[in-house]
């Protein structure tokens, strides 16, 4: 055992991928000579050659366009879009040919393909450089969603995601990208893509992250701890297919609920998350379910992000709003009140 | 000879000058069928082969106007006619060989036809029961593709597949005038011309996006130049002169195949109905202009080009259209002979593996459905 960062397992993942499956490319911006704007690609285009792993030309509707006719002619693209705010132009073909294909023509043409995508804040990007794109990959029925916290995780979900029959858009937390990790990879994790993880057992409360929120809320349940109160932490890993049975379970057990996102509040991943949990775990909430998320504004210059990123403190304010002594929330309301 | 990494043959793309399209289109047979001025860069088809392209354009038409009389009866949701456009449908399909690939749009349904596609499962998208009837693997045909010019990207993707599997396979794709206009247009183009994919672009410039008229959807001098700035050699022909779309098409085949990359083919030619049977053609070109462009019909202007040579007999003519007459009746019978389309199927092909959320909701369908028919 190492110590691993998040890039090298994604590299490390992409490598034993195109090791494995002939029919493995990696392609997108820069991935080729340069090894990618955060090298995750480094040394792929050295050591498999440039017709395995190489550089398109600028277009992101293009290179996912072109992915599609690979994977429609036997091929398993995988492509990197530079930037979640520069995955847009490709949103046509991702929502309209990607995520339908298999299905319009009746299952006889699946889309192996993955589309990787660094996304989130919290590295003092400028504009167009912090994007939580997630909800608008996450509602379009026909593509997976996975989004790694840990370097294992990433690894063995990038595994999974180049292996799968059908199309996934692996968002990578570009904040966790040098995160160190006292991890192998040859070790494989607890579950596979479509199932959470327990971060943190906990009884008296659930917290639900997923992909850079994920340390967050791990750092929240610790603190809170020391008021007393032990806080189960949810990493869920897959967005798409949504592990209910594990949320549920882990709801019913604790009977309060907190969803921690970094993307905007409104109508985002977290607002599912929260409609799920009410529907399935009603007779166990023993107070509402609470959304910790970014706020609706555009995500803010560097400067600003510090306010803008919902934090420990945030969570932890939420986390002591689950009316564990049976009182109104008298804060909260008087906070809406004003 | 070699065809080298980028796709190029001996890794040589075309010069400059061997990029530009003819300064008229070209023309091998006029409008009268008589014998035009024909560039000797392109060589015109056999007489058997061009007999087989005048049956194949029959059997077109008759499709098309099948379709078109379905559509009235309320059998079809909707449909694009291609009438006068035939030529350019048949030259389509008629150019490629059994291992090449067809990307068609939804106005190319005759086209995937002449392919040899069952016309009954080529309107399966456009009779609503489900989005693609036929089998895109086993016909190498795409599916019939509506946002527009998102399929010219996957056409190169498949062309650069094909390409590194060594397999001796060409794509054709088909777009429209007004489909020039989107980004995915040229980002196929550029695509294709640095990868080398053996890819052959179709342009069926019909005159019209819509209700939009090409003079405002383009400056360009014609649309066959968009593909000079790319490094794609181009070409544009008379669209309604089958003798010459074959003709361009073949060479432009052959140049993809034998690694000269992609091909661009303008042909300019007119469409005699409505963008749809939905649509009110009135309301954006006058009679006099479908009446000139109906003078310029591909159909009897390719009969009468081969009847002066001497090749198409009154026994060929009936005979390609007793042809037509069967397809057409064959598709009236078997068009709804196998019943709506099970509900519960829309659950079926969104994963390899229906999640635990999609198993929910077909099960609730079910019992829905169980419920009404109780
Ligand atoms: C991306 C996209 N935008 C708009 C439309 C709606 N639409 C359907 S057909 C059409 C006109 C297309 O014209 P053209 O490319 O010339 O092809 P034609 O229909 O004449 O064959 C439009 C605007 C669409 N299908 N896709």
């Amino acid at each position: 055992m190492g110590t691993v960062t998040m890039a090298q397992a994604l590299n490390a993942g992409l490598r034993d991928s195109l090791t494995e499956d002939d029919r493995v490319l990696v392609f997108g911006e820069d991935v080729g000579r340069l090894g990618g704007v955060f090298r995750i690609t480094d040394g792929l285009r050295d050591e498999f050659g440039e017709q395995r792993c190489f550089d398109t030309p600028l277009a992101e509707s293009g290179l996912v366009g072109f992915a599609v006719g690979l994977a429609m002619g036997g091929f398993r693209p995988v492509v990197e879009l530079q930037f979640d705010a520069f995955a847009y132009p490709a949103f046509e073909q991702i929502a309209s040919h990607v995520a339908k294909m298999r299905n319009r023509t009746r299952g006889r043409v699946p889309l192996p393909m993955v589309i990787r995508v660094p996304y989130g804040g919290g590295i003092g990007g400028v504009e167009h450089h912090s994007d939580s794109s997630e909800a608008y990959y996450a509602h379009t029925p026909g593509l997976k969603v996975v989004t790694p916290a840990t370097a294992e995780d990433a690894y063995w979900l990038l595994r999974d995601a180049v292996r799968d029959p059908d199309p996934v858009v692996f968002l990578e937390p570009k904040k966790l990208y040098w995160s160190k990790e006292d991890a192998g990879l040859a070790r494989r994790g607890a579950a596979p893509t479509g199932r959470a993880v327990i971060r943190r057992p906990g009884l008296d409360a659930t917290l639900l992250a997923y992909g850079p929120s994920v340390p967050v809320a791990i750092d929240a349940a610790v603190e809170a701890a020391r008021d007393g109160i032990d806080v189960e932490v949810v990493d869920l890993r897959t967005l798409v297919p949504f592990d209910d049975e594990t949320v549920t379970a882990s709801v019913r057990r604790t009977g309060r609920c907190v969803v921690v996102q970094e993307a905007h509040g409104f109508a985002g991943v977290g607002a599912e998350i929260v409609a799920r949990v009410q529907e399935r775990c009603f007779h166990s909430l023993a107070a509402p379910v609470i959304r910790v998320a970014g706020f609706d504004v555009p995500y803010p210059p560097p400067k600003l992000e510090h306010a803008y990123l919902p934090g420990v403190d945030r969570v932890l304010d939420a986390i002591h709003r689950l009316q564990f002594d049976d009182q109104p929330d008298v804060r909260h309301l008087a906070r809406e009140a004003s | 000879m070699s065809i080298t990494a980028d796709g190029y043959l001996n890794g040589t793309r075309p010069a400059p000058d061997e990029l530009l399209p003819s300064a008229v289109p070209v023309r091998f047979v006029t409008e009268e069928g008589t014998a035009a001025d024909a560039p000797s860069e392109y060589a015109a088809s056999s007489d058997d082969r061009l007999g087989e392209a005048y049956r194949r354009m029959v059997v077109a038409r008759r499709f098309d106007q099948q379709a078109s009389a379905l559509t009235r009866q309320g059998r079809l949701a909707v449909y694009p006619s291609s009438r006068g456009q035939e030529a350019c449908q048949v030259a389509g399909a008629l150019a490629l060989r059994q291992q090449d690939w067809l990307f068609p749009t939804y106005r190319d349904t005759a086209a995937v036809v002449s392919r040899g596609v069952d016309p009954v499962e080529v309107l399966t998208l456009l009779r609503g029961d489900w989005h693609c009837g036929y089998d895109p693997v086993a016909t190498r045909v795409a599916p019939l593709c509506t946002p527009l010019a998102t399929q010219l990207l996957h056409a190169v993707g498949m062309a650069d597949a094909l390409r590194r599997r060594g397999e001796d396979a060409v794509v054709m794709a088909f777009v429209g005038d007004g489909g020039t206009s989107e980004g995915d247009f040229h980002e196929a183009l550029n695509f294709a011309a640095v990868f080398g994919a053996p890819v052959v672009f179709l342009i069926q410039n019909n005159q019209y996006a819509i209700s939009v008229p090409l003079a405002e959807q383009t400056a360009a001098p014609a649309l066959a130049y968009k593909g000079v700035g790319y490094g794609v050699r181009s070409e544009q022909v008379d669209g309604n002169d089958l003798v010459a779309v074959l003709a361009v098409l073949d060479e432009a085949v052959e140049h993809a195949r034998s690694g000269h990359g992609p091909f661009l083919v303008e042909a300019h030619t007119y469409r005699l109905d409505g963008h749809t049977n939905a649509d009110d053609p009135g309301r954006y070109r006058d009679e006099e202009e479908v009446r000139r462009w109906a003078a310029a019909d591909p159909l009897p202007r390719l009969q009468a080009w081969l009847r002066t040579r001497g090749t198409l007999t009154d026994q060929d003519i009936d005979a390609a259209q007793a042809e037509a007459e069967a397809l057409a009746a064959d598709l009236r019978a078997r068009i709804e002979l196998d019943g709506p389309p099970d509900v519960l199927e829309m659950f079926d092909h969104v994963y390899t593996h229906p999640t635990p959320q999609l198993n929910e909701q077909r099960r609730s369908l079910e019992t829905e459905v169980e419920g009404t028919e109780a």
